[in-house]
C-alpha cells in the first residue's frame, strides 16, 4: 500500500463533510438519479424498521433485527455491485435485496414466516435470502458465511465468470476462526471477493474494545497480505466509493479487499435485547447525531437535489408502498405442515416419507408460542 | 480386470470423474503435490493442475467453508479431511451449513459436495488418528453418510456420491486402504447410495457391520460356523439413508441380530439399527439384539486391539445370541 491514506490506522475515509459539502478528492460523483435512488432506499429501510418493530411489539411478528443507523453500508454496497454479484449476508444486510429488486411483500413475508415466504417459514425473521437476487441463505451462527464467500469467489473465477462475491460480518465475527481462515484463503487464492465488516461497536452487549485489543479491525487485513480499508460507515458515499473500488479490483483480478465500515447500532441487537443494560444514553445520542440519512440529506440539500416538499413526497410514496406490501402478506396463513419435510434432501428418503405420513395422521398442533 | 486396493480404486474414481466433469475439484491439506498422506490423490495434481487439486492452508473449517461456497456456485468439490479426528474444526460448516443449506434456503441453494475422510483404527494412530465419528453426522438431517468396506464399492460409491445433489460424508476405513485387493472394473459404474449388501448368507444370526469391521464379522462368522451357527453378514455400505429393508428381511429370517461397529457403544449407530429392527421385526426376534462395539472411552494407542470389536469379541456374542 503505497498511499498513506490507505493506512487503516490513519483514520476513516469520508466523502460528506459536516456542512454537507463533498470532499472533491473522494467524491464518487454519482449521477443525480443514482443519488436520489440511494436516498429513497435509505429512507425506505429506515421506515421498514419502524413499521416492523411496531409489528413485533404488537405480536404480529416474533422477532426483528433492525438496522437503524447502519443503513449506509448495505445501501452503498447495493449500488456499488452488479446484480450478478453475490452477497453472503450477516444480520444487517438483508435490505440489499430490496435495492436489487426483490419484491418487498415477499421480503416482508419472511418476517411473518408465512406461505408467501420463499424460505417456507423455516428461519427466524430478519434472515432473508433469495436466489433471484443472488443473496445467499445464511445461518444465525456467527462467521461461517465468510469462507463460503471466498470459496464461491474461487469458483466464479474458475468458471471464467467475472462475478464478485461480497461477504459481510459484524465486528464480533472477526474473533471467529472462520474469519481467520477466510482471510487466509482469500488472499492465498487472490479470490475475487470483498469482505465487509460492519463495526457497529456492539456484539449484543460486548463492546468492540472487549472483543479485540487490535487498534482497528481493518489493520488485521495487513497480516493476511490484503488491503484493509477503514471507511466511515455513516457516510453512504464513502461506503459506495470504498466498495466500488474493491469490487473493481476484484473483478479485474486484483484479489480481495477487507473493508471495516465504522458505524453504530442505534437500536437494540434485536427486538429481544435491552441495550440500556449495557450502554449509556449519551453514547447512543452521540452517534444519533451522526445519523447516516440526515448526513446524506444535508449533502442532497446543499446540492439542491431535495427540499422539504420533495422529501415529504418521497416519504408519502414510501409509506403507501410499505403499507401495501404489509397488507399483501400480513394475513396469509402458515406454509403447509408437510413442507417441513421438503428440501432436507433433493429427494425424500424413506425415513422422512414415513415421518411425513405420521405427521399427516396427527391432528394439527396447538397454535401460538 | 485390474486387481486394485482401496487407495487405487478411490484414486481411479477421482481421476475418472475429474476427467469427465470439469466442475469436480479436490482440495485439502497435502492433497496436491504429495498426493495426500495416504496417497489417495496421487497424480491428480500433475494431471489436473493446481486450480483443481488444491493444497489448502491448514484449516479444516476453511476447507469445508470454502468448499461450500464452491458448491453453491456450481462446482462439485471433493474436500478431504486428512483424518476424521480432525473434522471437528469444520463441524459447524458441515452440520449447520452444508447439511442445512437446501432446507434453510427453501430449496433455492444446495451444497453438492463429497467430504472424503479416513476413519477407524487399526493403524496404531492413537486417539486422534483412529476415531469413527459417523453417528454425529447421521444425527444431522441433510447429510448422507457412506462407508465402503472394499475397493469395488469404494469406486462405485464415490462416483455415485460425487454425482449426488446432496452433501455426502465419505468415510474411508484406513485399515482397509492397502489390506485388500480385488477386481475393480476400469469403466464407469455406480454403487447406489442407500443399498446395503449381504456379503455372507446364513439363517442363524444376522450380523450388521460396515467398514473395516466387516472383515472381523466375516472371520467371526467362519469361526462360529464350525460350531453350527450359520451367520448372515450385512455390509451396510451406506449408513445414511439406512437400508432398513435389507436388515429387517434378514432378521425376519434369522430372528437374531448382532451389530458390530468401532465407534463407542452409547448413542452409536448400532443403537439406531437395533431400534429399527425392534420397530419392524419385534415379533420375529428370538433373542435380544446385541451390540459389539468400541468401549465408551477415548480411542487408545497401546491397547488398540483391546478397544476394537475384533473377531475374538464378536464370536462369543454370536454364540450367546444363537443359544439364547
Amino acid at each position: 500500500m503505497s498511499d498513506a491514506s490507505d493506512d487503516p490506522l490513519l483514520g476513516l475515509r469520508h466523502v460528506i463533510r459536516d456542512d454537507g459539502s463533498a470532499d472533491p478528492d473522494t467524491d464518487p460523483f454519482l449521477p443525480e438519479e443514482t443519488l436520489l435512488a440511494m436516498y429513497r432506499e435509505l429512507l425506505k429501510i429506515r421506515r421498514i424498521d419502524v413499521r416492523m418493530l411496531g409489528k413485533q411489539r404488537q405480536g404480529k411478528v416474533g422477532f426483528f433485527g433492525t438496522i437503524t443507523g447502519q443503513e449506509a453500508t448495505p445501501i452503498g454496497t447495493a449500488f456499488a455491485t452488479r446484480q450478478s454479484d453475490w452477497v453472503f449476508p450477516a444480520l444487517r444486510e438483508s435490505a440489499i435485496m430490496i435495492c436489487r429488486g426483490f419484491p418487498l411483500s415477499t421480503w416482508l413475508a419472511q418476517a411473518y414466516g408465512n406461505s408467501a415466504d420463499v424460505l417456507k417459514g423455516r428461519q427466524m425473521p430478519s434472515h432473508m435470502s433469495g436466489r433471484a437476487v443472488n443473496q445467499v441463505a445464511w445461518s444465525s451462527c456467527i462467521g461461517p458465511q465468510i469462507p463460503q464467500a471466498v470459496g464461491a469467489a474461487f469458483a466464479a473465477r474458475q468458471r471464467g465468470d467475472d462475478t464478485v462475491m461480497v461477504g459481510f460480518m459484524g465486528d464480533g465475527a472477526t474473533s471467529q476462526p472462520d474469519f481467520h481462515s477466510a482471510m487466509t484463503f482469500a488472499k492465498r487464492w487472490n479470490a475475487p471477493v470483498v469482505l465487509i465488516c460492519q463495526n457497529n461497536h456492539w456484539s449484543i452487549s460486548v463492546p468492540t474494545e472487549k472483543q479485540t485489543a487490535s487498534k482497528t479491525i481493518a489493520v488485521k487485513a495487513r497480516a493476511y497480505g490484503m488491503p484493509g480499508i477503514r471507511v466511515d460507515g455513516n457516510d453512504v458515499l464513502a461506503v459506495y466509493a470504498a466498495v466500488d473500488e474493491a469490487v473493481r479490483r476484484a473483478r479485474e483480478g486484483g484479489g480481495p479487499t477487507f473493508i471495516e465500515s465504522v458505524t453504530y447500532r442505534i437500536g437494540p441487537h434485536s427486538s429481544s435485547d435491552d441495550p440500556t443494560r449495557y450502554r449509556s444514553a449519551e453514547e447512543v445520542e452521540s452517534w444519533a447525531a451522526k445519523d447516516p440519512i440526515e448526513r446524506f440529506e444535508r449533502y442532497l440539500r446543499k446540492a439542491e437535489l431535495i427540499d422539504d416538499a420533495k422529501r415529504a413526497a418521497i416519504l408519502d410514496e414510501l409509506e403507501a408502498e410499505i403499507a401495501a406490501a404489509i397488507d399483501a402478506v400480513e394475513d396469509l396463513g402458515p406454509p403447509p405442515r408437510e413442507s417441513l419435510f421438503e428440501d432436507v434432501y433433493e429427494a425424500l428418503p424413506p425415513n422422512l416419507a414415513e415421518q411425513r405420513d405420521a405427521l399427516r395422521a396427527l391432528p394439527e398442533a396447538p397454535k401460538g408460542h | 480386470m485390474a486387481q486394485l486396493n482401496m487407495v487405487q480404486a478411490i484414486n481411479g474414481a477421482l481421476t475418472h470423474e475429474m476427467g469427465r466433469d470439469d466442475r469436480v475439484v479436490v482440495l485439502g491439506e497435502d492433497v496436491g503435490k504429495v498426493g495426500g498422506v495416504f496417497r489417495v490423490t496421487e497424480g491428480l495434481y500433475d494431471k489436473f493442475g493446481e486450480d483443481r487439486v488444491i493444497d489448502t492452508p491448514l484449516a479444516e473449517g476453511g476447507i469445508i467453508g470454502t468448499a461450500i461456497g464452491m458448491a453453491l456456485y456450481g462446482l462439485r468439490p471433493v474436500p478431504e479431511i486428512q483424518f476424521s479426528d480432525f473434522i471437528f474444526p469444520a463441524f459447524d460448516q458441515i452440520v449447520s451449513e452444508a447439511a442445512k443449506m437446501r432446507w434453510r434456503s427453501g430449496g433455492e441453494y444446495s451444497c453438492p459436495m463429497v467430504i472424503r475422510t479416513p476413519v477407524g483404527g487399526g493403524i496404531r494412530g492413537g486417539l486422534y488418528h483412529s476415531q469413527s465419528p459417523e453417528s454425529l453426522f447421521i444425527h444431522t438431517s441433510g447429510l448422507k453418510v457412506v462407508c465402503p468396506s472394499n475397493p469395488y464399492d469404494a469406486k462405485g460409491l464415490l462416483l455415485a456420491a460425487i454425482r449426488d445433489d446432496d452433501p455426502v460424508l465419505f468415510m474411508e476405513p484406513k485399515r482397509v486402504y492397502r489390506a485388500v485387493k480385488m477386481d475393480v472394473p476400469e469403466e464407469d459404474y455406480e454403487v447406489p447410495i442407500g443399498e446395503a449388501k449381504v456379503v455372507r448368507e446364513g439363517d442363524g444370526v444376522t450380523i450388521v457391520s460396515w467398514g473395516a469391521m466387516v472383515y472381523e464379522a466375516l472371520t467371526a462368522a467362519e469361526q462360529v460356523g464350525q460350531d453350527g451357527v450359520d451367520c448372515e453378514v450385512i455390509d451396510l455400505r451406506t449408513l445414511w439413508p439406512l437400508d432398513v429393508d435389507t436388515i429387517v428381511r434378514s432378521v425376519k429370517k434369522t430372528g437374531r441380530l448382532v451389530v458390530v461397529h468401532e465407534a463407542p457403544k452409547t448413542c452409536g449407530f448400532g443403537a439406531e439399527v437395533v431400534q429399527r429392527v425392534m420397530e419392524q421385526a419385534f415379533l420375529h426376534l428370538e433373542a435380544p439384539p446385541v451390540r459389539v462395539t468400541g468401549w465408551d472411552t477415548p480411542f487408545p494407542y497401546t491397547l488398540e486391539n483391546e478397544y476394537l470389536p475384533l473377531a475374538h469379541r464378536i464370536a462369543p456374542a454370536l454364540m450367546s445370541t444363537a443359544t439364547f
